[in-house]
Order: C-alpha cells, then sequence, then structure tokens
C-alpha cells in the first residue's frame, strides 16, 4: 500500500530522475530491459504438470540448459520454431507453443503423453533435420521434455487422453491385403498418396500444413521409415492417430481395428524396400518382424496368384 | 552530473551491460567444425561440450562417420552450393618463458662458455591454420582431409582418410584407411588447452631421455587401417588400428613394420549425474635402432634393428552434473636398445647394468562447463619414471649423475573458453590459459629442474 511518505519519495525519485537528460538514462535502461527480458520469457512460462517416466522426473532446469544446448537453434528461445536455422529447413522446426505434435498415441486434437514425447526424441523425425537424439541420456531426454512442454499451455491445461489402443496384430493374408485395398480406396488415399503410394495425388500439389506452408504427402515407395516410426504398429497408429498440424486426418471413427490392420498390410506392400529394411538390423529387432513376413509372404501369394 | 558526464556513464553503463548480456545471454549460438553445422542445422553445442571438446551426441555422429541418420547424409541431399570446408586458426598474445635455458655468456660468442639463464618471451603471435574439410563422399561412405599448416605458413598433412561405415549393415564394423586420429580414450586433439605448454598431454608424449623411439606418442595421428565399432549410442565402442610405424609420417621415413593398437570402453549412466565412461587402451609397436646408411647418412625407410615397445593404461570419465573429471593412467616401456640409443646390431655397446626404461603417469583434467557458452578447465599431470635406463649414477651428458628421479614431469592447467560471438554459420572463442610444467634434473647444465610456462589469451575461431 502506498503511504504519504512513500508517495513523496517516489515524487523525488521521479524529480531527480526529470533532472538527468534523457539521453543519460535511456541507454542504460534499454541495456538492462535488453539483457532480462530474454532471460525472462522462458521462465515466465514454466508452469506445466510433472513429467515422469517411469521412475525418473524430469527436471526444468537442467531441460532449460539442455533446450539451449541442443534445441534452440531451430526451435528457437521462444520454443516457436523460429530459431536461427528454420529459414534453411524444409519441413521447418515444431513451433512447441501451440501445442500440436504429430507423433502421438492419443486421438486427434490431443497433446500426446510424455511418452509419445520421448520416443520422438528418441527416434528423430525422419526426413526432416531432427535427428535421434537417443545418444542423450535417459535422464536428459525426460528433462527435456520437461522443459519443452513449458512452452504451451496446453500441457497445463489438457490431460494427454484419451490414448488410442493398438491391439494385436492379425496375419497378414492375401485376403487381408485385397480388403486394404478396398480401404485404401474407400478411404480416397489415393488423393493425397497417388494410386501408386507415391505421394502424388491429385490433391498432392495443394496440401498445406497448420501454419499455411506447402507439405507434401509420404511417398511409401521410396520410403523405409515414417515421420512417428517404423513398425507396423507404428503405421496403424498414424492413421488411426492422423499427424496433428498436417493434413493427415485421424481414421479412428471410421476404420475398425481389424480394417485398419488390413490397411496396414496393404500399405507395406506399396513400400519397395520394404522386403529390404525389414532384412536391416533396425527392423529384426523390432516387433514387427514376423508380421513383416507374413506381409510378404501374403504379398508372393498374391503375385503368385495372379 | 555534467550532460558530459552523464553521457560518459551511460555508455559505460551500456557497455558493462552489453557485455553481461553477452555472457549470460540465453541464446547461445556455436558451432565448431562450422562445415558440418552448415549441413545438418546443429548448434556446435549439439556435438560439443564446449568446441572442440565432444559430447556423447558428437561421439555417436563421429562414430556413424559424421552422419545423422536421417536419410540425409549424403551430399547428393545438400544444395548445390554447400561446401564442406572450414578455418580455424588462433590470433593471440602469449608468453613464454623457461627458467633454465642454456644460452652463452656473451651473446653471439660461442666461445664465452655456456649458463643456464632465465628467459622470457611475449608478444602479439598466431598459431596455425586447419583447413577442415569433411562428411560423406556417399551413403555410409566417410571422409576428411586436414591440411594443415604452421605459423609460417608451411603445410602438412594433419590428417587424410576415408571411411567406410556400416559394414555388413552392422554399426559394429567401420573400417578408416589414411592418416587418422588414434581413437584415444581422451581426445588431445578436442580437448580444450593451447599453450606450448598445455597444448598437449604430456604423457601421450613422454619417452625417458636418450631414447631413441622414433613414436611420437599416441596423441599423433597415424598412418594406417582403424576397425572399429559402436552402439546405438556408443555407450559401448571398440577400436583396433594397424598402422605403420612410422609415426604418421609421409614417405616411409623409418621402418618396414607394423603398430598395433587398440581401445575399448564402456559408457554408464549413474542416476542423474551424466554418462560415466570406463575404458583401456594399449599400443604396441616398434622402432628401428638404426638405420643403413649411405656415407654415413641414414638412409630414410631403411630402418633396421627394431625393437618394441608400449604404451597400456585405463582411464574414466566422470560427470557430476555441469563438473566433469577426465582420468587416466598410463604405464610405458621401451626396449632396452631404444632407451639407450644402442644400435641393436651393436649389443656389446649397450652400458653395463643398462635396463628398459619403464615410467607410469596419469592426469586428472576437470571442466566446469557453466553454459554452451563458457567453460572453466584445469589440468594436473604426473609422470613418474619408474625404471631408469642407465644405471643410477651414471653421469649424464653434463657431467651430472642419473638420479631415479630424473625426468619425472609434473604438469598444471587453468584456463577458460568463454564463446561470446557465435552465429549458426561460425564460431569464436575468447580463451585464456596458464600452464606450466617442471621437469626433474632436465636444466641443461645443472641437472637442476627446469620449469616452462605458458600464458596465452586470444581469439579461437573456426568458419
Amino acid at each position: 500500500m502506498w503511504t504519504e511518505r512513500s508517495i513523496e519519495h517516489e515524487k523525488a525519485s521521479r524529480a531527480r530522475v526529470g533532472r538527468l537528460r534523457p539521453q543519460a538514462f535511456r541507454l542504460p535502461v534499454l541495456a538492462i530491459l535488453a539483457a532480462i527480458l530474454p532471460a525472462t520469457l522462458p521462465s515466465a512460462v514454466c508452469f506445466a504438470q510433472q513429467t515422469r517416466i517411469g521412475n525418473v522426473t524430469g527436471s526444468l532446469k537442467r531441460g532449460k540448459e539442455l533446450y539451449r544446448r541442443y534445441c534452440v537453434g531451430c526451435h528457437g528461445v521462444l520454443g516457436n520454431g523460429q530459431g536461427e536455422n528454420a529459414p534453411y529447413l524444409d519441413p521447418r522446426p515444431r513451433d512447441f507453443t501451440a501445442g500440436v505434435f504429430k507423433c502421438r498415441s492419443t486421438d486427434t486434437g490431443h497433446i500426446p503423453t510424455d511418452m509419445d514425447l520421448y520416443e520422438t526424441l528418441g527416434r528423430g523425425l525422419h526426413a526432416s533435420a531432427m535427428p535421434s537424439w537417443f545418444p542423450l541420456t535417459r535422464q536428459q531426454r525426460i528433462d527435456l521434455i520437461a522443459y519443452v512442454k513449458t512452452f504451451s499451455p496446453r500441457f497445463h491445461e489438457e490431460k494427454p487422453e484419451p490414448v488410442v489402443p493398438v491391439p494385436p496384430e492379425p496375419p497378414a493374408s492375401p485376403e487381408s491385403l485385397n480388403r486394404g485395398l478396398e480401404i485404401f480406396k474407400k478411404m480416397e488415399c489415393a488423393k493425397c498418396h497417388g494410386l501408386s503410394g507415391r505421394g502424388d495425388g491429385p490433391s498432392a500439389s495443394t496440401l498445406t500444413d497448420s501454419k499455411d506452408r506447402p507439405i507434401v504427402p509420404y511417398d511409401f515407395t521410396t520410403g523405409e521409415r515414417f515421420k512417428c516410426g517404423q513398425t507396423n504398429q507404428d503405421l496403424y497408429r498414424i492413421f488411426m492417430t492422423g499427424l496433428d498440424g498436417t493434413p493427415m486426418p485421424s481414421y479412428l471413427k471410421d476404420l475398425k481395428p481389424d480394417q485398419a490392420w488390413d490397411l496396414v498390410h496393404y500399405l507395406r506392400t506399396l513400400q519397395m524396400n520394404y522386403e529390404n529394411s525389414a532384412n536391416n538390423g533396425a527392423v529384426k529387432t523390432s516387433p514387427a518382424r514376423q508380421p513383416g513376413r507374413s506381409i510378404r509372404n501374403a504379398l508372393r501369394a498374391v503375385s503368385g496368384s495372379k | 552530473m555534467s550532460y558530459w558526464k552523464a553521457n560518459v556513464s551511460a555508455f559505460v553503463g551500456a557497455i558493462i551491460l552489453s557485455f553481461c548480456w553477452l555472457l549470460f545471454s540465453p541464446t547461445p549460438r556455436a558451432f565448431a567444425i562450422p562445415a558440418f553445422a552448415r549441413k545438418y542445422a546443429l548448434r556446435c553445442s549439439a556435438c560439443h561440450e564446449a568446441w572442440p571438446k565432444l559430447n556423447n551426441f558428437g561421439q555417436v555422429f563421429k562414430d556413424n562417420g559424421y552422419q545423422l541418420g536421417n536419410d540425409r547424409d549424403a551430399p547428393i541431399d545438400q544444395q548445390p552450393s554447400y561446401w564442406p570446408v572450414s578455418f580455424r586458426i588462433t590470433p593471440q598474445w602469449h608468453r613464454e618463458n623457461n627458467n633454465r635455458m642454456a644460452v652463452d655468456h656473451t651473446p653471439g660468442d660461442a666461445a664465452s662458455g655456456l649458463t643456464e639463464a632465465n628467459v622470457t618471451a611475449s608478444g602479439f603471435d598466431l598459431s596455425g591454420l586447419d583447413l577442415w574439410t569433411a562428411g560423406t563422399l556417399s551413403k555410409n561412405i566417410s571422409f576428411l582431409v586436414l591440411p594443415s599448416a604452421d605459423a609460417s605458413g608451411n603445410f602438412h598433412f594433419e590428417a587424410a582418410w576415408v571411411r567406410f561405415d556400416n559394414l555388413l549393415g552392422s554399426r559394429w564394423l567401420n573400417l578408416k584407411v589414411g592418416k587418422h586420429e588414434l581413437d584415444t580414450p581422451i581426445s588431445e586433439k578436442r580437448f580444450l588447452t593451447l599453450t606450448a605448454s598445455g597444448g598437449f598431454f604430456q604423457l601421450y608424449h613422454f619417452t625417458a631421455t636418450s631414447d631413441i623411439n622414433s613414436f611420437g606418442g599416441i596423441g599423433d595421428n597415424q598412418l594406417g587401417v582403424e576397425l572399429m565399432g559402436h552402439s546405438r549410442n556408443s555407450y559401448t565402442r571398440y577400436a583396433v588400428s594397424l598402422l605403420s610405424s612410422n609415426n604418421g609420417d609421409v614417405d616411409l621415413p623409418t621402418n618396414q613394420t607394423y603398430d598395433f593398437y587398440a581401445n575399448v570402453n564402456q559408457a554408464f549412466e549413474f542416476h542423474d549425474l551424466g554418462l560415466q565412461r570406463v575404458g583401456g587402451y594399449v599400443y604396441r609397436g616398434e622402432s628401428p635402432t638404426f638405420f643403413l646408411t649411405s656415407g654415413g647418412a641414414p638412409i630414410p625407410g631403411t630402418g633396421r634393428g627394431n625393437r618394441p615397445f608400449y604404451r597400456a593404461g585405463a582411464y574414466g570419465i566422470w560427470y557430476i552434473h555441469k563438473l566433469d573429471f577426465s582420468t587416466l593412467y598410463m604405464h610405458g616401456k621401451d626396449n632396452v636398445f631404444l632407451g639407450t640409443g644402442t644400435p641393436a646390431n651393436q649389443p656389446m655397446a649397450l652400458p653395463p647394468g643398462a635396463q628398459a626404461p619403464t615410467w607410469n603417469g596419469g592426469f586428472v583434467e576437470t571442466h566446469y562447463t557453466w553454459s554452451p557458452q563458457l567453460t572453466l578447465v584445469a589440468r594436473y599431470e604426473a609422470i613418474r619414471v619408474s625404471r631408469q635406463a642407465f644405471p643410477i649414477g651414471t653421469p649424464l651428458p653434463n657431467g651430472v649423475p642419473l638420479t631415479p628421479d630424473f625426468g619425472n614431469t609434473d604438469a598444471a592447467v587453468l584456463g577458460y573458453r568463454w564463446y561470446p560471438i557465435m552465429t549458426s554459420r561460425a564460431g569464436l572463442a575468447w580463451h585464456q590459459e596458464f600452464a606450466r610444467v617442471r621437469i626433474r634434473g632436465a636444466a641443461p647444465l645443472t641437472g637442476q629442474d627446469e620449469t616452462t610456462s605458458s600464458f596465452l589469451m586470444g581469439f579461437d575461431f573456426a568458419f
């Protein structure tokens, strides 16, 4: 509360300042503001929920330091994807302030779980400038996630749910591939991805992301990995949850789990490199190994029947 | 306060605050090998704890053959204008001191006799220049070429190699051919000290007095092939090298034998302290003791009478959040012919009581990484000769009898590096360092301890 004395003191202070030439203090004040403001801005949004994966809890303080070491060049100090490298990158770095993420296990329109972010960080984003940060320690990755979440109030206001379940994968068969093809047509996947999955559908050239920047559909024929993983489970999750921020919608309400698996099996047949990728070390250790075999067997059966 | 004074104080205040802003700015920007930074859009701090010292992400990047693995590694994926070249040089002011240098009594008069003097030199200077180009020739084929000039502009090839990565689809098989840095436990090529006394690990280059071993130490780049492998996050690593016994010098200057080097290490996470790493290494080589001669002059490449030597040890790198300690132990042994400088074809010339010299040494180097923009470094090194090549009491060339502690070395370094202005295309570090080395009995005339010290401050920049 202002007292008479404090008001007088304030008046006297202002009078003293007023006697100085404006040029005498303008520069220091600006310098002080310049020094203080950038430091206070990120901390002003440090209110997100606790980040915990397994028995490891993320530290905001350490996460902030790690963010400045590893991430700020692309994602920017404010997490808005406006780092110094952003103009040269395609696709552009993620804007964390929007709280919109492609790779999620949650339904479209919802924030990702901590584990989603953890896996994205460890995996990297294929065909982008985002590398795998798996070389960081587990603690460091969780610290980073804790800090990244502070950029968007959504992590404070919303819960990362509902999580879209991924049921066990049924074995592929010639019938499932045919059903998958029908679903591919029915869902009009070819409008963007093209009939042969080359990403050259009639709408491909018109697509834009949530920032109104041009975006190209995934080309199945050249890809061995997806943005959000490389296993069949990852592929299932991608089109059941959608890739938020891109034109790729969620098909959770349109497809039953069996249908989704049929589509997974069919989409794998579009990947010319899939057999090779299934033979490389990365996929050998993945849970998709056996289903991958069954798809190839089914594909051979289809080819043989033709 | 007058108008003039107010302006001056405002200006000074602005300078100080700007300095503070630079120091504590939340937007550090840095690159170490800017060629990589430009290619991959990653800051130097992503790969370097404080450049040029690597962190584990940088180690993995290096182990992967300068590839990130996100399908943009091959040069075909880069802009045609991309040219992977970096420069590094250090304009500096430095002071060098030697407390017991042998000088003529009367300068210019060789007949006046020698005396020991405390000699100091100082002034502005320039380091050598590294012209560094590295990257990928294709996916899974990497290269590095490092023409390096000394301060006078004389060039040599510090390194030049090609590496075939992920052979048979396995990250455990990578083959490098050419002149390369050994997979040393703690890299001397990427450490944070630059002075004449502290710009190398004494231990990596130590040889006993009178030793004629041509091996310059595991800190020197060597010519040969290296097979190395690593786990996905490089927590587990191994490297074995087969090298020409010529200390990395071109034109086959010494002999026809081969050296062997191996290094294995394992990292593990310990609570939230950071990544800890332990490992062991061994270098086993041979060096000639005499050469064929022509008119009494040695013929390069005709080394004969090869005799063995080895260096072996263990190390650990320990992190306690921002504070880390690099610790290393080494045991060294040279053959008696090497240690005494005796040609192996004249075994009778071996001095009575001569033995193969052995020594033990170690160092502790600590860093406190305040931020990616500021790091403090301190190091203490000690080398103790456990067995002299000549019997104790043997007169040295200066007439002083050999003592058991002759050649024992103690070295200390203290410094910091501050990276004030860095962009996504280049890096600049302000470097200050003091280093002091004391060698027991090494004074050329009196046999007293010789001490050298260096102080350096300068701008280390890379573009």
